[in-house]
């Protein structure tokens, strides 16, 4: 075959139903035979913190940002119906009895098929996160030159 | 038809079929035939597309009650 077609989408939103979103055109493309990368900056970091242990960070405004902004992949909101996490348990169970794979099933796939993860050095500077408080399959940490240095040879792009 | 192997996607939406078929055509030779069986109509348009980027074969779909049974011929190393 040809050289790989290349995907990335960009997850700049912490919710978990643009989360999936993401994932689920990340884990097709990726089963389509595809070449994917994922940038998560701003909220969507949120979607690759660990779920255990505390966020470790300095100063007082940052300590306070990241305790409303706990993040992890079982802790994102919905972004329409959240209602204080009754809306998002109800639409999980509702996920669930259709079997339509969980936040963490998707990464797990998403990862097996091969997508690289990459995280946003400058959102985890502004809100004073280490590199530690991320999910192990994080690829790496970079910036925006490398972003659309990926970008810039794809087929497909994708903001969400 | 006569399939080498088969897939059961029944109760799968979007994506979960197009995964499965990915991992599972692995185990496949070239030249063998997958059968998978969804529910979900969405797969007709789907698979011609998986095939149409991965380079396998769409060799049909077969519709009785709801259930959709499409082939596919493996045609590259995956």
């Amino acid at each position: 075959m040809a050289e790989k077609e290349k995907v990335t989408i960009v997850v700049f939103s912490g919710e978990l139903d643009k989360a999936l979103a993401g994932f689920n055109i990340a884990t097709t493309a990726a089963g389509m035979g595809m070449d994917v990368t994922m940038f998560f900056t701003f909220w969507g970091l949120n979607v690759i913190k660990k779920n255990q242990g505390r966020l470790k960070s300095k100063g007082r405004m940052r300590k306070m940002l990241n305790w409303m902004n706990r993040g992890g992949s079982q802790r994102l909101p919905l972004s329409k119906f959240h209602m204080f996490g009754l809306g998002t348990w109800m639409a999980k169970k509702l996920m669930g009895e259709v079997r339509m794979p969980t936040l963490e099933d998707s990464i797990a796939t998403a990862k097996r098929l091969g997508v690289k993860f990459v995280a946003c050095n400058t959102t985890l500077g502004f809100m004073g996160l280490e590199e530690d408080a991320f999910i192990p399959e994080v690829d790496s940490f970079a910036g925006a030159a490398t972003f659309l240095g990926e970008a810039r040879k794809d087929t497909v792009n994708l903001f969400i | 038809m006569e399939a080498d192997a088969v897939l059961d996607c029944m109760g799968l939406y979007c994506p979960m079929p197009i995964i499965e078929t990915t991992d599972k055509i692995r185990e496949l030779e070239v030249g063998q035939v997958l059968e998978i069986i969804a529910d979900d109509k969405g797969i007709v348009t789907d698979m011609r597309a998986w095939c149409e980027s991965t380079g396998h074969e769409f060799l049909g779909v077969k519709e009785k009650d709801g259930a959709y049974r499409v082939y596919i011929k493996k045609r590259v190393e995956s």
